[in-house]
């Protein structure tokens, strides 16, 4: 037998495209007769468009057109719309303004530098009305959504009859997801009816749908490229308000038009993970069992859309406890809608429910590690089920031991190390693990090469790679002869990449397309090939790209087969979904992040020395990039701890720091080595492979990692994220620093 | 309600960009303008191609080692010469404000931010950028370790971390795995592979190869 692929280290099949500048992303494409566009959009955050004046716009040089609700050609999807309904922002369908930033015109031009010169020429008018951004302001209008109901198990709010309890306000900020690469579109209407779009995207059948639906087009008159995507993190799960009007900017000048934004537009434009406002209440018998766990959210949306995501979601289950109840409600503001932001709501959720927990081991003098395994749920107290494959106590065991959890001191404020005070910290995350549905086309080529297409996308965890390896294992065919393409809307139906489900969804499509490939080579080699003459295709064995006749010594390669045949190639699609198994199971991934941070006692920085972070994910497939993929969700969750909000001068409804420079993501001098372990053992019920997602587990939970070792090194909780210096500094210790180094005030 | 474009976009009469065009009659900045015949800034002043030619500035470098004789306005910055009109896309914008390192190409061996710099003031420099990293087939020790040790996910930040990588080991910063993160640290990468590149750059350090 050949090496079994699943579970090496792979280099990714695209590396050597991604690191010669070969890879090419949306707006790399360069298409004759190009157009710039330039966005010009609302200094105000809440009124209507008084007037449009687009002369000194459209007397520069190169200006093609200037694109507003004015001029722009109708979009049919609009019409039926319920003018109530809270259903999105219809770009240039009226002159409401909603949001500062919102787009109000399209400038093109045949250049970059002149559209954006052009735009800055365009003199808008506005009626402007009373404007809303601050959240603490406006917990008045706070309101419940269906989608998100209350919710009860046993007692609400028994907490408040418990021996121990904590009761606590957690907040985190509004986070910009900001990946490296700009948002925006090629568009090119190639006839009046067919569309051509680059796109930056997380599912390119999602655009061909969204489009299809809008325009009123044939799915096949729309076609959809995106084969490399700068990154995602959730913000190109939808196709956002400025794509829709560089269609329509297309549309009206019959020429392809390209719009990439500029980084204080991804503040605006794009999505952001909303900021929340979190009750956590918990109540414990006095040696440690959990009674009550109340967990209340209000988070932000925007004027025109309810969005909605899993804040209290892990509350509902995380731990055995028989009294759980829920709260969730949005505030509105004038702001554009939110959307899932890498480890969505349950990384929000995860920082107030994994910190109160952390609070209440202090209150009991239990340890945080030890009050988690005492209120280890075995079963799913959610759904009343037993967890598919659940490993978290193993998890919790081997981060503990590899962080030296032992070292710890239970008192807080109690280590010091080279002047900084030490602390240890510990955090717990899950999100549930999906699989959706999937349909893979896999043709087998005379030269025994494999090529496997589906609609998928790749934002980064190394999808292809992924793909080939587990297509490799299922036909035995080497690693170097399969060739995995996704990013094309052409392809057949891939859901989009997002919700750790990925691996899940499509590896299951690439295994059950394999076996239907290799049923037809058995049906073709038992009908054709005399030496397997009187065999039945389901005795057929496959080894290592061979079929065998079960219990003879015939054999016969793929290629072969093929061309033995006569055949250029053999092609299968097929598709792939879950079944039963998901009403008997509950299946969720599980990670666990451990950190050791240095505190400076005067001015309150906190520097991260090592982070241990484990995940229970089922197999895996890929350790190189799944590893990179749990580094990757640490430093995000780095900055959720330590460094990123996004913030509004409520004045003016405005962000403030809407640039790499002030709002503060991660750099490499603020990331510490950082470990990585995986349980790695399969779920049995998942699917084929027994792989779980990954890509959120990353990132729930590890803020509360940080700030649970920052009260363990200073004895100061902070339940508002970031964890800036200002609410670490110790008062009395900052003036007896200014004392001794001689500085007034 | 969209309402029909006013399709007269140009009045009737004096030429559409009549301001412009007299700056260009009168300007000295424009040294070509001294040697135009009377009769070239005449038709510029009506005719938008012209114009064109006459707001444009010749530019000359080496661009992975060939050189490049250009015309371009002076706003236009490096990284959008490359990008938009030399079709060198490997060079990527993440910010366009010197804030990220996307954009990081090498100008007489020394590692810039090309969206910092406007494409006129690079005359006569040296450009490498990641397309002119590789000798033909064979990738740069910086390039084959980070795809060895996984120095990226989605891939964007790469060129210009590999551009920042090369020259962090040919300036000496390459010493230690603190080193390297202080001075990588205006190269930013979302994806958050940090730990990989510092790897991928110290397997290069000590493999002793030239970089």
């Amino acid at each position: 037998m050949k090496k079994q692929q699943t579970g090496q280290s792979m280099d990714r099949v695209d590396g050597r495209l991604k690191v010669t500048g070969g890879a090419r992303y949306f707006a790399d494409h360069h298409l004759p007769d190009l157009l710039y566009a330039a966005l010009v959009c609302s200094p105000i955050s809440s009124g209507t468009i008084k007037s449009i004046n687009t002369t000194k716009a459209l007397k520069a040089p190169g200006v093609a057109d200037v694109v507003s609700h004015l001029n722009a050609p109708p979009v049919p999807g609009y019409k039926n719309a319920d003018p109530g309904a809270k259903d999105g922002l219809k770009i240039f369908k009226d002159n409401r303004i909603y949001s500062n930033g919102q787009p109000v015109a399209v400038v093109l031009a045949n250049t970059l530098e002149r559209a954006v010169h052009a735009a800055s020429l365009v003199e808008v008018q506005y009626n402007q009305e009373t404007h809303y951004t601050d959240m603490n302001a406006s917990m008045d209008k706070a309101f419940r959504n269906n989608r998100m109901k209350d919710y009860v198990r046993g007692d609400a709010d028994a907490w408040k009859k418990a021996a121990v309890t904590v009761d606590a306000t957690y907040t985190i900020p509004l986070e910009v997801h900001n990946p490296m690469e700009l948002a925006g579109i090629i568009a090119h209407w190639d006839t009046p009816d067919t569309l051509v779009l680059y796109a930056k995207t997380q599912g390119v059948k999602n655009v061909q749908d969204t489009v299809k639906r809008l325009f009123q087009l044939p799915e096949q008159n729309i076609t959809v490229h995106s084969r490399f995507v700068g990154g995602g993190f959730g913000m190109a799960l939808r196709v956002w308000p400025m794509e829709v009007a560089t269609i329509l900017a297309a549309k009206k000048i019959r020429k392809p038009v390209k719009l990439v934004i500029t980084r204080d537009q991804m503040f605006t434009l794009v999505g952001y993970r909303p900021s929340a406002i979190q009750k956590l209440s918990l109540g414990a018998t006095s040696d440690g069992k959990l009674t009550g766990i109340t967990h209340e959210a209000v988070a932000v949306t925007s004027p025109y859309e309810d969005f909605t995501e899993g804040i209290v979601a892990m509350s509902k289950f995380m731990y055995a406890c028989p009294n759980v109840n829920t709260r969730y409600k949005l505030v509105p503001l004038n702001l554009s809608t939110p959307v899932w932001m890498r480890g969505p709501g349950e990384a929000t959720g995860a920082f107030a429910l994994e910190s109160a927990i952390d609070e209440l081991s202090y209150k009991l003098n239990i340890d945080p590690l030890q009050l988690r395994i005492l209120n280890h749920a075995d079963t799913d107290p959610e759904k009343d089920l037993p967890f598919s494959s659940k490993y978290l106590k193993e998890a919790y065991e081997l981060g503990a031991e590899k962080i030296g959890w032992t070292n710890r001191k239970a008192a807080p404020r109690s280590m010091q190390e080279d002047g900084m005070l030490v602390g240890y910290g510990m955090s717990s995350g899950t999100f549930g693990a999906f699989r959706g549905r999937a349909t893979v086309s896999a043709t087998l080529k005379s030269d025994g090469s494999l090529i496997l297409q589906s609609a998928a996308a790749d934002i980064g965890p190394g999808t292809a790679t992924a793909m080939v390896q587990i297509a490799a294992d299922v036909t035995g065919i080497a690693p170097s002869k399969i060739q995995f393409m996704l990013g094309e809307s052409a392809y057949p139906f891939a859901p989009q990449q997002g919700g750790s489900s990925t691996v899940s969804t499509l590896g299951s499509a690439v295994t059950d397309a394999c076996k239907a490939l290799q049923q037809k080579l058995a049906s073709l080699a038992v009908s054709n090939v005399p030496a397997f003459k009187n065999a039945t295709p389901e005795t057929i064995v496959f080894e290592d790209g061979q079929l065998l006749k079960a219990g003879g010594q015939e054999k016969i390669t793929y290629e072969s087969l093929l061309q033995q045949q006569q055949l250029p190639e053999v092609n299968v699609v097929a598709t792939s979904q879950s079944g039963e198994e998901r009403k008997k199971y509950s299946m969720y991934s599980f990670s666990v992040h451990f950190t050791k941070v240095h505190v400076h006692p005067q001015t309150g920085v906190v520097r991260i020395k090592h982070i241990v972070s484990v995940a229970d994910a089922g197999t895996i497939v890929n350790t190189k990039t799944a590893r990179s993929q749990m580094i990757g969700g640490v430093v995000g969750g780095i900055g959720m701890a330590l460094t990123e909000e996004a913030i509004l001068d409520h004045r003016f409804g405005r962000f403030v720091n809407n640039n790499y420079a002030d709002y503060h993501v991660p750099v490499n001098a603020d990331t510490p080595p950082t470990n990585v372990y995986f349980i790695n053992k399969k779920d049995p019920y998942i699917n084929p492979m027994g792989s779980k997602g990954m890509g959120e587990i990353a990132l729930i939970g590890f803020a509360a990692a940080v700030s649970n070792a920052v009260y363990h090194a200073t004895g100061k909780r902070v339940r508002d994220l970031p964890i800036t210096p200002d609410k670490v500094l110790d008062e009395k210790a900052a003036q007896q620093w200014k004392v001794e180094n001689k500085l007034n005030t | 309600m969209p309402q029909e474009n006013d399709q007269q976009h140009y009045p009737p009469g004096k030429g559409k960009h009549e301001a412009r065009r007299d700056f260009l009659k009168q300007s000295s900045a424009v040294m070509a303008l001294a040697l135009t015949p009377p009769l070239v800034i005449k038709a510029a002043q009506h005719d938008e191609a012209i114009a064109g030619i006459f707001e444009k500035m010749p530019v000359s470098m080496e661009i992975n080692g060939k050189k490049v004789q250009v015309s371009v306005e002076p706003r236009v910055t490096l990284l959008d010469l490359l990008r938009e009109q030399l079709q060198l896309t490997g060079t990527k914008k993440g910010c366009d404000h010197g804030q990220c390192g996307a954009c990081t190409v090498h100008a007489d061996g020394r590692r810039i931010n090309s969206c910092l710099t406007l494409a006129v003031m690079q005359e006569g420099k040296k450009i490498t950028t990641i397309e002119g990293l590789a000798n033909g087939e064979e990738l740069h020790p910086v390039q084959e370790a980070f795809i060895k040790h996984d120095g990226f996910q989605c891939g964007y930040c790469t060129p210009g971390q590999i551009m920042s990588a090369v020259a962090c080991i040919r300036e000496g910063h390459a010493g230690s795995p603190e080193e390297i993160r202080e001075f990588m640290s205006g190269n930013i990468c979302r994806c958050g592979a940090y730990d990989n590149i510092v790897h991928a750059i110290m397997d290069v350090k000590q493999g002793g190869k030239t970089v």
